[in-house]
């Protein structure tokens, strides 16, 4: 096994094109070290991207934020922009893991990995994220939602990676939240989670929203009837009848040892619901701290 | 046994909290753990494991592995003889597989080898060629007639017959006239329960390291609860002469009972003896959880009788448990403990052990008493609730006391349980007010405790320091209690006496580190072992003063003249008796040998509050107080400590720990992420209140008392939750889907 530290994006890409699909990447490392000592993969190549330029950074860009594919966790929960504009994603990236993993594990990584339960990858569907790919034809993005095509699979091709997440820019009258439920308080997977994402009207009704929905199905999903039942609305009890009734309809669960069809199902509807009034409530505080 | 008619009351050290002795060590990376043993030349063992429920092996096929560069041997169970005693048998046959695979994980083959990675490939080239076989691993499914035969003819002779194949063992205890007690209740309920299997969850994973010479003699060093017990089954499984092999344990990082029988040291020992080297095996979590012992699984049927005012009239348990592949007789414990806090007119428990496709069942703190009395708490609980009684004063009203005969035969001496329970009841947890969705429960718990065979020996320094030696690992701060028993009865400071552990050959015969013996047994024999070091003492000091040893006395740590007759002489203390002690006969040293009785029960009773999401099944621990009586609290750290890692322990198999086989008879969650053990956030603070009721047994009054604490959480909890949720909960654990699915049944 070789251990690579290349200092660009097109050389990764050059590395991981020769390599027989037996390289692989090393951001954080969260996944991947534990899946080398488990014994699931026995990689030829590590290729360590830490050393890429702004890989480890959190840049503004176009009202929004880049965030470099390195970037841990932890570094994301002590961003106070990007704390105050997307407080659903960095909370879900705050749950990955541990405290110790927090000082290491990714966005970026945790999207690549590709698993069903990922805790930062609805949140990021709601947020309407955009991850960019590096690959031997240069750079291309792709929607997050878009991104996982299955259970540890990809949209990346021969030669790519991503190198960053973007969150959008957005109106001061908006903001997200996340819920996933788990049998403990922590250090443990998803059964069911949901990311909501509100922006509000001038009259404090939901001008428009995105809801997503993860561990209930074999990749996250974004969940358009559920964003449609609540928008023009104040989250009236009927409005989250039927935001309950369309994530309950989004969720296409199995049965396992973390949990029941039906379980996974009732509670993924009563994430969504509690997201939507902690995403609302949020919204109504920074639309009144801007007025 | 009767030491003194009063036990001793006037403690200078005992009852302190002194600093523990092996805390800089721990803290510091020092200490050595199983793991950290290594000898120069070395090899690396690893264990092929069945990947079957239950299969024939045709043939194991080791060239291929034998060829590999770097491998220096392969052992299967045909290294070994076939011992006699079925015990011994059975141990050896789940350390190797003879003949058939009995469980998913279940060892096959192991492998010597210079290098982890050269281990890893030789397995990888072993050859086992299975026939598969039809499984079971619900313990209902493998009582019936029609079961798949986990193991021929394994039934004791207490099984009736027409009991299906599988039953191996049955037991029955009570007394009163069943039927006649029911007529007199005012209300009957009858309810069955299950209880899933769950791991003692030790952080330390099992390691070894075995070295055994051409000469026949072998060293072993390892990670246990008992080094004799080693020394013992792997002498027995090795055909060796016990002084030929010397075990020595190693620090220990939580055993909980699970390190009371072997897993892969016969295994290192046979790797050892075949290739010439040293061998070490350190087993994987994963192999911790599909091959060691969890404890046994449950169902059971309990009906309870009672009047309108509270009295328990009749009582009858049925406990059905499953210990894995090979018998055992963990529901005995059950049976016995089941409804021991109660003082029953009529009173009738009935156990069965049945034989599963699962992992030999191995101690877990309290084996049997958990589950069976989760049972009997949930249905007096119940009976409580729809008779509108207070659960305390109606426990208090049924308590077994001093002179109850109890439910499982003896009668009871001095035992706490009522001024536990009075004490609960005075406690301002009791009558805390709730809020919406949160409910209280309330749980007696009981263990028998057990003394056993115990050697300790003590040196006097000539500096006037003391070395007590004794030979059970310290899984629970058996070293400072050990140490603050010497001091106290020497009359020296606790920080002049060092406790160590020694191996098989140095001291005499140790039973296991079980039944919560060691601070009880150890301890008294240390006791004896200082009262016979102060009798030579005192010898030499008569010689020295020229009169009758019978007129020294020992007296705050210095020996002195008995009275005005004895003569007029300055006390000696025990450094100044130890400085000259190579002029007045040599080396002072004591010691004790005995096969220590009078162990004195234990009873606890747990109070939970919880709050549980009804929108989701969560639960939350919001309060959590366990009143336990310690008999004596030594070190009352470690006692409270005992006390918060019971409950602990108990909340965690309450919600969320099993055991979880798939249709295919696989073990689905082998590791800590899918088997939920609660982490620190998972609980509130748990508050502990010691009573010392002391025990006669003991000459300080100690009782055992790290059991009993993970008895009363299984119903304690599931009597918060089902009143919480207004439903009946009757299977643990009560995971999230399990509790919704209730309440949403409920409607």
């Amino acid at each position: 096994m070789q251990y690579m530290k290349p200092q660009t994006a097109a050389e990764v890409s050059d590395i991981l094109a020769r390599s027989e699909g037996a390289a692989r990447i090393l951001g954080g490392g969260t996944d991947l070290l534990v899946q080398l000592r488990s014994g699931m993969i026995e990689p030829e190549t590590i290729i360590d991207i830490k050393n890429l330029s702004g890989i480890a950074d959190i840049t503004p860009e176009d009202g929004g934020l880049r965030i470099g594919a390195a970037v841990p966790g932890q570094k994301l929960g002590e961003h106070s922009g990007a704390r105050a504009m997307w407080p659903g994603v960095v909370e879900a990236c705050e749950l990955i893991g541990s405290t110790q993993i927090q000082g290491r594990c990714t966005m970026a990584g945790n999207l690549c990995n590709g698993g069903p339960a990922a805790d930062s990858v609805p949140a990021m569907i709601a947020a309407a994220a955009v991850a960019r790919i590096e690959g031997p034809d240069g750079a291309r993005d792709c929607n997050v939602e878009d991104f996982v095509t299955g259970p540890g699979k990809t949209v990346l091709g021969k030669g790519e990676f991503v190198s960053s997440i973007f969150l959008p820019a957005r109106p001061a009258a908006a903001s997200d939240a996340y819920l996933r439920f788990i049998p403990r308080t922590e250090m443990d997977i998803a059964v069911a989670s949901a990311g909501v994402n509100i922006e509000l009207a001038s009259d404090g009704t939901i001008k428009s929203a995105r809801v997503a929905l993860g561990a209930v199905g074999p990749r996250a999903v974004l969940v358009p009837d559920a964003a449609d039942a609540i928008t023009g609305s104040k989250l009236e009890d009927p409005v989250i009848a039927a935001l309950v009734r369309a994530c309950e309809a989004a969720a296409s669960p199995i049965d396992d040892k973390r949990g029941t069809v039906e379980f996974r199902t009732t509670v993924a509807g009563v994430l969504a619901k509690r997201a939507a009034r902690i995403a609302m409530s949020r919204a109504k505080d920074r639309a009144g701290e801007n007025t | 046994m009767n030491f003194q008619s009063k036990t001793k009351a006037d403690f200078k050290v005992v009852g302190t909290r002194v600093a523990r002795p092996d805390g800089v060590d721990k803290v510091t990376g020092r200490a050595l753990y199983g793991a950290d043993f290594s000898v120069p030349g070395m090899q690396v063992g690893l264990i092929l494991r069945s990947p079957h429920a239950h299969a024939i092996i045709n043939s194991i096929d080791a060239s291929e592995a034998l060829a590999l560069p770097g491998v220096k041997a392969v052992v299967t169970s045909a290294d070994w003889g076939i011992p006699d005693d079925a015990d011994l048998r059975d141990v050896q046959d789940n350390c190797l597989a003879r003949g058939k695979v009995l469980y998913d994980g279940h060892a096959v083959a192991a492998v010597a080898a210079k290098d982890m990675a050269t281990a890893k490939a030789a397995l990888k080239l072993i050859k086992v060629d299975y026939t598969p076989l039809p499984h079971v691993t619900d313990v209902d499914v493998a009582m019936k007639p029609d079961a798949p035969v986990v193991q021929e003819a394994r039934a004791d002779e207490s099984v009736p017959e027409g009991s299906g194949p599988n039953v191996t063992h049955y037991c029955e205890f009570g007394h009163g006239d069943l039927e006649a007690g029911f007529a007199k209740a005012d209300k009957i309920i009858e309810r069955s329960f299950t209880t899933a299997a769950t791991h003692q969850g030790y952080i330390e994973p099992h390691a070894c390291l075995a070295s055994y010479n051409t000469d026949g003699k072998a060293d072993l060093w390892c990670c246990t609860q008992g080094q004799f017990m080693v020394r013992d089954l792997c002498a027995g499984i090795m055909g060796m002469e016990g002084s030929q092999l010397r075990v020595t344990a190693s620090e220990i990082g939580g055993g909980f009972g699970g390190k009371t029988t072997v897993f892969i040291e016969p295994v290192a020992l046979a790797l050892s003896r075949k290739s010439g080297r040293p061998v070490k095996i350190v087993m994987s979590r994963v192999d911790v959880f599909r091959a060691t012992g969890p404890t046994v699984s449950s169902s059971m049927d309990v009906r309870i009788g009672m009047t309108r005012d509270g009295r328990i009239t009749a009582g009858e348990a049925k406990l059905r448990y499953q210990g894995g592949a090979f018998p055992c007789g963990t529901v005995d414990m059950g049976a016995q403990a089941a409804f021991a806090a109660y003082n029953m007119e009529a009173v009738r428990t009935q156990g069965w052990n049945a034989l599963t496709n699962r992992p030999k069942e191995a101690a877990y703190r309290a084996p049997g008493a958990p589950m069976a009395i989760y049972a009997v708490e949930s249905v007096v609980d119940e009976l409580c609730q729809q008779l509108d009684l207070d659960p305390l004063d109606v426990r208090i009203k049924n308590a077994a006391d001093a002179g109850t005969k109890s439910s499982y035969g003896p009668t009871f001496d001095q035992i706490g349980l009522l001024a536990t329970l009075e004490a609960a009841k005075a406690h301002d947890h009791y009558d805390a007010p709730l809020g919406e969705n949160q409910g209280r429960g309330l749980s007696c718990g009981f263990w028998f405790n057990f003394g056993g065979n115990t050697s300790v020996s003590m040196i006097i320094n000539s500096d006037g320091t003391v070395g007590v030696t004794e030979g059970n690992p310290d899984i629970g701060g058996s070293r400072a209690s050990i140490s603050m028993m010497a001091a106290e009865e020497l009359g020296i400071p606790y920080d002049k006496v060092r406790t160590v552990i020694t191996d098989t050959n140095s001291i005499g015969h140790n039973d296991v580190t079980d039944g919560s013996r060691v601070t009880f047994a150890v301890g008294l024999a240390t006791i004896k072992a200082a009262r016979d070091a102060i009798r030579v003492m005192c010898e030499r000091v008569a010689k020295i003063w020229g009169i009758d040893a019978d007129a020294v006395i020992w007296e705050d740590g210095a020996a002195k003249p008995s009275g005005p007759n004895a003569g007029n002489f300055e006390p000696m203390t025990l450094a100044e008796i130890a400085a000259i002690s190579s002029e007045t006969g040599g080396p002072i040293a004591g010691h004790h040998e005995v096969n220590a009785e009078g162990a004195g029960v234990s009873f606890g009773v747990h109070l939970a509050d919880v709050e549980v999401d009804p929108e989701t099944g969560a639960t939350q621990v919001l309060r959590y107080t366990v009143f336990q009586d310690a008999g004596k609290a030594v070190h009352p750290d470690y006692v409270e400590g005992q006390m918060q890692g019971g409950a602990a322990q108990g909340i965690g198999w309450a919600l969320n720990e099993e055991y979880i086989y798939g249709e295919d008879g696989l073990l689905q969650n082998a590791g800590f992420l899918d088997y939920r053990i609660p982490v620190a956030s998972d609980l509130p603070n748990i508050d502990t209140v010691i009573l010392e009721i002391p025990n006669p047994g003991h000459p300080y009054g100690v009782r055992g008392v790290g059991e009993t604490p993970i008895v009363p959480p299984l119903a304690a909890l599931s009597n918060a939750v089902s009143r919480a949720v207004g439903v009946r909960l009757t299977e643990l654990p009560m995971s999230p889907p399990r509790i919704l699915k209730a309440i949403m049944a409920e409607g």
